[in-house]
């Protein structure tokens, strides 16, 4: 059971988020993440899944996916050199004084920004990969993480290799 | 300028469409006002359940795309069983819907339902149209869709006012469709296609296991062609049923749960497993694992996610049936017999043939044989779902493809009936018989308006058990003969029939069997024939569920008939 990351390019239309959700969820398929928005094509977006499963399994996603009408390419982003990087806003205890200095220190350590701050929060934005958002998670939670949201990971491949081109 | 509901006329003349099975309502009004003086013809069902098996029923025996129209809320969801019956057996129908305009969409509008929403699991693609500009487009797609590749249902929801808006009329008429992201492959891989004639060449023991894609690429020929270059046996699903004929000395019959001995014997000896448009369902598999154990496998698929979903083959080929067979035929040297295995097959047929007992008393398996005899290479045959349906697989003599419809991979209880109606309009020149339980039939009995109205001459043979047989049997065989809520009343088919005004006949002899079913046959237009049979007979050979296919059981017969 590992993690793979899916680029899955589709066509621009209403409706082709819960094909492609539905899908996962009819068969089986766990979702860890999954990030959406439009890319470098016209009428066309980019879904980037992670998916836990056994071979079997990640091979049957990839073949599911493949099906759906408008899906237009799916590539395993895992399989190759890839980057890949996940955004996280927290909303962290953080009162004037100690606590508030402290955390700012941890902040500065992960190259993370103060995005707001409110008589007793801070707002942390930070940026990297899942051990990265989960190390930084672990040390403010004794402060108190009121909130926390995750943009999922999203990825694209190393050098000039690209989803289209299918290498 | 035109109007939606005129393109989309237009739109269905242009793909050849000369039937439609439909049921009207508040949003397609504007489409029945066209249909008012269209050449297409249709054909008012009692529910549209039955509208969407009819087109279905068209759609398996002509090979073209069936279609089938209703209005939206309830109409658009009594389609949802049958869009998933042609799911699952990947039939080509397109089904299309109206819709609340759409200014009202998502408002709980009166008669909305999100049937997009709910078909999305068991429809190839589906459409709604927002913009009548679109809808020429969509049709074509839709159309495209359905029919190509691995084939399946496509639905098309039309809100009112697209119906209604007039727009200019958009694009020239040969406009092909562009789909990024839908390339169905149908050519196979050369170097798959080699690793599996080297495999065939070596084999020793070679089974085919063919099922409805075979049917639905019109490969039978090149299929019986290789079995006999190859002289290997074939065994079918039920689906695959027909693809090669039933008395053909290679025929092993169907396999799985209710396969022969001998194809279950057949394929757990094999060495090689040379698998065709099919999909090794639980049904046919019983225990994967000791599916086949010493085999090697060759997969052949339209459809890649079939391969190696279920079981890994070790030459995979994603392709069309007639493709991959044409090319593979073409490597295979004149005839490369396995007397040894040949023999095997043989004795194995000669000494486990299917039977049932002969004691002079009504047993459905004789009215079905009978049917044969009397057929010969006429007729088609539609099925309805239980143990009528398992025995007419297993004792009807088919010649010939697309001559057996049935309801596979979702087993529908009411769909044999509606579908016979899109058989008779998809051959019009052949006699058409429904095998039925009565459970089955009363599911869409309503369709005996259709019939009776358009003088469709379909003949329902109702193997009257005054059971959910099927269901008993299982009751009967893993739970102790408890039979909890399958007893059927005793229900009077002949009185029900003429009612309606159409011709029927009860049947409670063996000896009245055959002249009862010649009378159905000349008859001019429809005929129900109630068949009082034994209530608690069983279909036997019968793997139980999850079972080894090797270990069947295979029932008690005081005397019996050979096949
Ligand atoms: C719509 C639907 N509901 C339930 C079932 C489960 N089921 C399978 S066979 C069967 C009994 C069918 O009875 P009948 O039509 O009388 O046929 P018989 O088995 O007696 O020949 C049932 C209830 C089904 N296949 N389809
Ligand atoms: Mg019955």
């Amino acid at each position: 059971m590992t993690a793979h990351i899916f680029s899955v390019l589709v066509e621009d239309s209403p409706g082709v988020l819960s094909r492609v959700t539905g899908l996962f969820s009819r068969r089986g398929f766990n979702i860890e993440s999954l990030a959406v928005g439009h890319c470098e094509q016209p009428d066309t977006s980019r879904i980037t899944i992670v998916v836990t499963g056994n071979d079997v399994q990640i091979e049957q996603v990839k073949k599911q996916l493949n099906k759906l009408i408008e899906v237009i390419k799916v590539l395993d982003i895992s399989e190759s050199e890839h980057v890949e990087r996940e955004l996280a806003l927290m909303k962290v205890r953080a009162g004037p004084g100690e606590a508030r200095s402290e955390v700012m220190q941890i902040a500065g350590i992960f190259r993370a920004k103060i995005i707001d701050v409110g008589s007793d929060t801070l707002v942390v934005e930070v940026t990297g990969d899942s051990g990265k958002i989960a190390a930084i998670e672990d040390l403010l939670k004794p402060y108190g993480v009121l909130e926390l949201v995750r943009t999922g990971k999203i990825a694209l491949q190393r050098g000039s290799a690209t989803v289209s081109s299918g290498r | 300028m035109k109007s939606g509901a005129q393109i989309l006329i237009e739109g269905l003349t242009e793909q050849g469409v000369d039937i439609i099975f439909g049921y009207p309502g508040g949003v397609v009004l504007p489409i029945y006002d066209e249909l008012y003086d269209a050449d297409i013809r249709h054909i008012l069902v009692r529910h549209e359940q039955a509208a969407i098996h009819a087109a279905d029923g068209y759609a398996r025996a002509s090979g073209k795309t069936g279609v089938c129209l209703a209005t939206s809320g309830p109409g658009a969801c009594n389609l949802v069983t049958g869009l998933a019956t042609a799911y699952m057996d990947s039939i080509p129908v397109v089904a299309i819907t109206g819709q609340v305009p759409t200014s009202l969409l998502g408002n709980d509008a009166f008669q909305e339902s999100d049937i997009t929403g709910i078909t999305m699991p068991v429809t190839k693609h589906n459409y709604l149209v927002t913009d009548a500009r679109d809808l020429k487009r969509i049709i074509r797609e839709a159309f495209h869709i359905a029919s190509t590749g691995r084939k399946g249902p496509v639905l098309i929801d039309l809100p009112k006012d697209v119906c209604t808006s007039m727009v200019p009329d958009v694009d020239g008429p040969d406009e092909q469709p562009r789909l990024r992201g839908y390339k169905p492959k149908y050519q196979g891989h050369s170097k798959m296609i080699q690793r599996a004639v080297d495999l065939l060449l070596q084999a020793k023991r070679p089974v085919i296991y063919a099922g409805g894609g075979v049917i639905s690429s019109d490969a039978s020929a090149e299929l019986v062609a290789l079995a006999e270059k190859m002289c290997m046996p074939v065994t079918t699903t039920l689906m695959g049923l027909g693809c090669i004929p039933t008395d053909h000395p290679l025929n092993l019959g169907m396999l799985g749960m209710h396969g022969t001995e001998y194809a279950n014997y057949a394929i757990t000896e094999s060495d090689l497993l040379f698998s065709i448009g099919v999909r090794f369902d639980d049904r046919v598999t019983g225990k994967i694992e000791a599916f086949a154990p010493q085999a090697k496998i060759i997969h052949i698929d339209i459809d890649p996610a079939e391969i190696g979903k279920n079981k890994q083959p070790d030459v995979p080929i994603v392709g069309d049936a007639k493709s991959v067979l044409s090319d593979i035929l073409k490597k295979i040297p004149e005839s490369c017999p396995h007397p040894e295995w040949s023999e095997k097959v043989a004795m194995w047929k000669k000494n486990h043939p299917l039977r049932y007992t002969s004691d002079g008393k009504l047993h459905p398996q004789f009215v079905i044989k009978t049917l044969a005899d009397v057929l010969g290479e006429k007729g088609i045959i539609v099925s309805e779902v239980g143990q009528n349906q398992m025995w007419t697989a297993q004792w009807f003599k088919f010649t010939r493809p697309r001559q057996w419809i049935s309801s596979g991979g979702l087993g529908t209880m009411g769909y044999g009936f509606p579908a016979s109606m899109g058989v008779h309009f998809a051959c019009p020149d052949q006699p058409v018989f429904v095998l039925a339980g009565d459970g089955s039939f009363q599911m869409n009995i309503q369709e005996l308006g259709t019939v009776a109205q358009y003088n469709i001459p379909v003949k329902v043979i109702v193997l009257n058990n005054q059971y959910l047989g099927m269901v008993r049997q299982w009751q009967q065989l893993f739970y102790e003969r408890r039979y909890s809520y399958t007893e059927l009343p005793e229900v009077h088919f002949e009185r029900i029939a003429k009612a309606y005004g159409i011709e029927a006949a009860t049947v409670r002899n063996a000896s009245d069997v055959e002249a009862a079913i010649r009378t159905a046959l000349a008859h001019p237009g429809p005929y129900v024939l109630d068949v009082r049979v034994e209530r608690e007979e069983n279909v036997f050979p019968m793997v139980p569920a999850g079972a080894n296919i090797s270990e069947m059981i295979v029932g008690h017969h005081t005397e019996h008939e050979e096949e």
